[in-house]
């Protein structure tokens, strides 16, 4: 819709009216679903105290329900849109089939406690999905209970501390992670009942192998490391860092949000570590949903896997029988049921698809991609660490900054007025102005060009015309937002206006 | 499948796309170049998997192996225990099913987000309408783990360190909150009434109506948490709320419950979301994304995620939680689900789950050899003493394409626990008591 | 103007101007409510309590950051700004005067010889080893 071939004000006008909640919306008596009457004869009621005296739900009409959902819809960026090279968070295409798959209703239709004898099929798809992703990632056993990648942490974390525990190492009470990682390593390994220690990345990106060994002594519990690392770089130093830690009695645990880096290339379990999550919404294509529904499946070696949080589904070869059981030293459940099954079976279904030889192709093609969008980007933008990269390539904004004022924030928003999404941004932390790009390996080649054509425009408005980049973007629902307002004075749900 | 020159559909760049972009890459003279930060002993592992299927052959697949299942729609089904099988209006899979929905990433960026952070502030608002609570977060993983992460809010507030859990709360919900609580060393008690309560007890964690259907008289746990310095923490569900005393009206502290049941298909249990409201004063100790109204450089309104400082990416180990989704779709679904219904269509749903309940409970309750167990007032859910154990009478109903109900023997002899929405007719119901009537008769 | 020339700093960016002989204002720096951006709120101790040198007292929160608040010297505290408190834009916009966070009484002045005057900060912040 072009907003210039209609007055201003009736623009304002229809822009006020898409955004109209649906509280404002409501007329007494539209109806937006029709319930049908009882079938039964009439029951007696509830004795008042039980009952609420009025429900405050909006009453509006179907057809205007998906208009409104429809126009709001619109005002979304997406994959299917559009190139989101959003570093760290593998916004892959999620395929379709995968979507289709997961809505056969004897999948999405299925209660979580039937007789086991009546779910053999749901329970066929778990068990397989186990064996698939402790193949890919070589490891003994997984569990695919944890919801999301972040809970996947908390049952590594909860694992570690078990283990020790069994063994009368309560004393092992440190978890050391690297100053790369995401928030989410500190926060789980503290809801696991650790003290978490920081460990800085040295000047080639990997872990510092100096403050490691003045990190570790007997009360080492563990190292969260994720490999590659949010730099977007093989941490060489992985080896030593796994010797290490072993030595004092430490676990390796690996933060596997950056896997499709690796896919088909090593298998991580094979490089020593004790246990690995996956967020199978970014490696094996959930989609993100605008955060969320995600899944974390969580695989470990053989001396952890009795550990492993419930459930777990394991086959009878005799009585060709799938079932759910609870290993014996396990750390518990992690939801309500059986995991997040939709987003295994779309899981599963990717895997499937690919098979070996497109499971293998994964990793080249993202590395390629990556190296690529760096090579061609290197002389417009200030590449901290020049190391060939993997899955993603971090630059920094900082010669920007310094020169005009020009932010990683500025260039992010005049990225999306060429129709890109941003890339991460201010994310690693340690460095300065950070731009994290992640083109992942379903980008095609003239994709990247636009982009590369597109950053390299940016970098010559950033010192031609800095206006045009701080007042980024220019064609959106939306003009920058006032984060601090919303802060200051929260307004979090819809109240009748005096 | 041709496996020899397989080339996936998902990754467009040709052979000869590819070696050109490598001939651009500096320092690198060919694929495996880079990768030579990868130990070269452990580079390009034996890959033990099967080959790759076309969309035809997966398809086939996994429309057999979902047939292994016996899927509700196809058997009539009387499971709940805290998933539920409601009518959902097609309109909630049509919209949740839009791309821009589905496959936008968490709204970090707001200015091309509005669609996602609008509809989580919709949401945010329906369910503070719904428990008739000051504010609400727009989703957690689920009904269990949003109970969890109450009472580790509870103890944060408090600053004591046990918890009370009413024995009528879910044992699944139970088990999570071992899960979460035993690193940081919370203790749980299990209570069977309102007599006492340790004076260090954080929070009293009920669920209404409880795990076995019955209605709490919440009252006394009210005024013993109230007595005693205790946070009210009330697991709910969400259609029980179309008719039922929002939690609000009884000064609940914090609402947690399972918000499946509206408009999300049982899926085996998950994708899920968990409803997260509390009272404004607790904010900063609240989990989870939150979703707020602002303005723009224009004064235009406009939504973006705020109170970010308590959550991990910026507090790490100091933050709330590690939580880092709000399940964004589902609590969509839902939003959807809540305006389709409105504010008559919810009271009506609610209704007839009630008045099939009990319809149900009068018949079964008068076949011999079965009694519903009389625990007071209930409203969608009952347990039933059988005659013989529930796994034996679920056996015998699957044959005649019956789910029956949850096997709860391990709590009450005999128990089974049998639910019933709007998704079950009176001939079903019908069906089901002649079914029960002859397992009697054997 | 404001009396920066008579306060005394913290290298945490926290200045201590003395109002009487043991009563005391605190507050932070421009330079560290500049580094903050805007900021959206502030958690302060209540009246009464006490605060100890270099030790955290409170906490500051922008929009994607918190600080924590370390009190350059020692005492009870006698006020806290409760204006800051509510809106907090106050600190962004004058954190040498209107944006003072806590009136305390000195427990031991001499702690004041543990902190910088205002060369001594301004050659601080120069020197880069903030």
């Amino acid at each position: 819709m072009n907003s210039h071939q209609i007055p201003n004000e009736h623009h304002i006008k229809q822009q006020s009216l898409i955004r109209k909640l649906l509280m404002d919306r409501s007329q007494p008596g539209r109806i937006g679903a029709h319930i049908p009457q009882s079938d039964v004869p009439k029951q007696q009621q509830l004795p008042n105290k039980y009952l609420r005296k009025e429900l405050p739900l909006p009453e509006v009409s179907e057809s205007e329900i998906v208009r409104y959902f429809s126009q709001l819809s619109q005002f979304n960026f997406s994959i299917d849109h559009n190139f989101y090279p959003l570093g760290s968070c593998t916004m892959k295409y999620n395929p379709k089939i995968n979507d289709e798959i997961a809505s056969l209703p004897g999948l999405s239709e299925i209660h979580p406690l039937q007789p086991e004898e009546s779910i053999q099929g749901a329970l066929k798809i778990i068990f397989e999905l186990q064996n698939l992703l402790a193949e890919i990632t070589g490891f003994d056993s997984t569990s695919l209970a944890p919801m999301a990648g972040a809970e996947a942490e908390l049952a590594g974390m909860l694992i570690t501390r078990s283990f020790h525990k069994n063994n009368g190492d309560t004393h092992k009470t440190k978890i050391l992670i690297t100053d790369s990682a995401h928030g989410t390593n500190p926060a789980s390994a503290v809801m696991a009942g650790f003290d978490v220690i920081s460990i800085p990345s040295d000047k080639n990106g990997n872990t510092d192998i100096e403050a490691l060994k003045a990190a570790i002594n007997d009360d080492l519990a563990g190292l969260m490391l994720t490999q590659p690392s949010t730099l977007g770089l093989f941490d060489t130093n992985i080896i030593e860092i796994c010797k290490r830690v072993k030595d004092a009695g430490g676990i390796l645990y690996g933060d596997g949000a950056n896997l499709n880096a690796l896919l088909g290339r090593i298998k991580p379990g094979e490089l020593g570590f004790d246990i690995l999550h996956s967020n199978l919404h970014k490696t094996f294509t959930q989609p993100h949903g605008g955060g969320g529904p995600g899944a974390g499946a969580i695989m470990v070696s053989k001396k952890l896997t009795p550990y492993l949080p419930s459930p777990i589904v394991q086959y009878s070869k005799d009585e060709d029988f799938y079932s759910i059981y609870t290993p014996k030293k396990s750390i518990g459940r992690m939801g309500g049921f059986h995991g997040n099954f939709g987003a295994l079976v779309r899981a599963y279904s990717y895997i499937k698809t690919l098979g070996k030889e497109g499971i293998d192709q994964i990793s080249k093609n993202a590395v390629i991609n990556a190296n690529y969008i760096k090579s061609n980007l290197e002389e417009y933008f200030e590449l901290p660490i020049k190391r060939i990269c993997m899955h993603e390539v971090v630059f920094s904004a900082s010669n920007f900054k310094k020169h005009n004022g020009i932010k990683a924030l500025d260039i992010s928003k005049r990225l999306i007025d060429y129709g890109i999404h941003p890339p991460t941004m201010y994310f690693p932390l340690i460095i300065d102005e950070a731009l994290m790009i992640e083109p992942t390996e379903t980008e095609s080649k003239e994709t990247l060009d636009y982009f590369i054509s597109s950053m390299i425009k940016i970098a010559s408005e950033a010192k031609q015309d800095p206006e045009l980049l701080r007042n980024a973007p220019h064609n959106t629902p939306n003009s920058r937002l006032d984060e601090a307002l919303a802060a200051r004075k929260p307004n979090l749900r819809w109240q009748k206006k005096d | 499948m041709d496996t020899k020159n397989y080339i996936s559909r998902y990754t467009p760049n040709t052979s000869q796309q590819k070696n050109e972009m490598l001939k651009d890459i500096k320092g690198v003279n060919s694929l495996n170049d880079l990768f030579a930060d990868l130990p070269s002993n452990l580079v390009n592992p034996q890959l033990n998997l099967p080959g790759p299927l076309s969309e035809l052959e997966l398809k086939n697949e996994l429309t057999y192996i979902s047939k292994l299942n016996h899927t509700p729609g196809e058997f009539s089904s009387f499971l709940g225990a805290g998933s539920y099988r409601h009518f959902i209006p097609s309109i909630v899979r049509q919209i949740t099913s839009r791309s821009e929905f589905m496959t936008s990433y968490t709204p970090y960026q707001p200015e091309i987000s509005q669609g996602t952070l609008q509809a989580h502030y919709e949401f945010q608002s329906m369910i503070c309408q719904l428990t008739n609570m000051e504010i609400a977060n727009s989703g957690m993983y689920d009904g269990a783990t949003s109970m969890a992460e109450a009472a580790l809010m509870a103890v944060r507030i408090t600053k004591k360190k046990r918890i009370a859990v009413l024995n009528t709360v879910s044992p699944f919900y139970i088990e999570v909150l071992k899960t979460f609580l035993e690193a940081p060393e919370i203790e749980i008690d299990i209570i069977h009434n309102s007599n006492s309560l340790s004076p260090d007890t954080a929070c009293i964690i009920l669920q209404q109506p409880s795990f076995l259907g019955n209605l709490e008289d919440i009252e006394q746990f009210s005024n013993l948490a109230k007595k005693n310095a205790s946070l009210l923490v009330v697991s709910v569900d969400p259609i029980s709320l179309g008719m039922i005393k929002p939690p609000g009206d009884y000064e609940a502290d914090i609402v947690v419950g399972e918000g499946q049941a509206l408009g999300i298909a049982p899926t085996f249990g998950g994708p899920y979301v968990g409803i997260f409201a509390t009272k404004e004063k607790f904010i900063r100790q609240m989990p989870g994304r939150i979703v707020g109204q602002t303005v723009d450089t224009n004064g235009n309104p406009g939504y973006v995620l705020t109170m970010q400082t308590r959550e991990q990416h910026i507090r790490r180990d100091k933050a709330t939680s590690n939580i880092c989704t709000s399940v964004g779709l589902i609590a969509l679904g839902a939003t959807v689900y809540l305006a389709a219904l409105g504010k008559s269509g919810l009271a009506q749903i609610s209704n007839l789950c009630y008045e099939k309940a009990h319809y149900a409970a009068n018949l079964i309750d008068s076949i011999p050899g079965y009694q519903v167990i009389d625990n007071g007032l209930f409203f969608r859910e009952f347990v039933v003493k059988c005659p013989i154990s529930p796994k034996k009478i679920n056996t015998l109903l699957i044959e005649n394409k019956i789910i029956g109900g949850l096997d709860v023997s391990d709590q009450i002899e005999n128990g089974m626990l049998l639910c019933f929405t709007e998704m079950n007719s009176k001939k079903e119901i019908d069906h089901l008591v002649d079914n029960l009537k002859n397992i009697q008769a054997k | 103007m404001s009396k920066t020339q008579e306060m005394y700093y913290s290298d945490e960016h926290e200045w201590v101007l003395m109002e009487t002989d043991n009563i005391a204002l605190i507050g932070i720096t421009k330079f560290a409510s500049d580094n903050l951006g805007d900021i959206v709120f502030v958690e302060l101790p209540d009246s009464g309590t006490t605060v100890n040198q270099f030790e955290q007292f409170g906490e500051i929160e922008s929009v994607k950051a918190v600080s924590e608040l370390y009190s350059p010297i020692s005492g009870t505290i006698k006020e806290i700004n409760d204006s800051v408190v509510q809106n907090p834009e106050i600190l962004s916009e004058s954190p040498f005067e209107k944006g003072w966070l806590l009136k305390v009484e000195l427990k031991d002045t001499s702690e004041l010889d543990n902190l910088m005057n205002l060369e001594a900060y301004e050659s601080f912040l120069e020197s880069g080893k903030n």
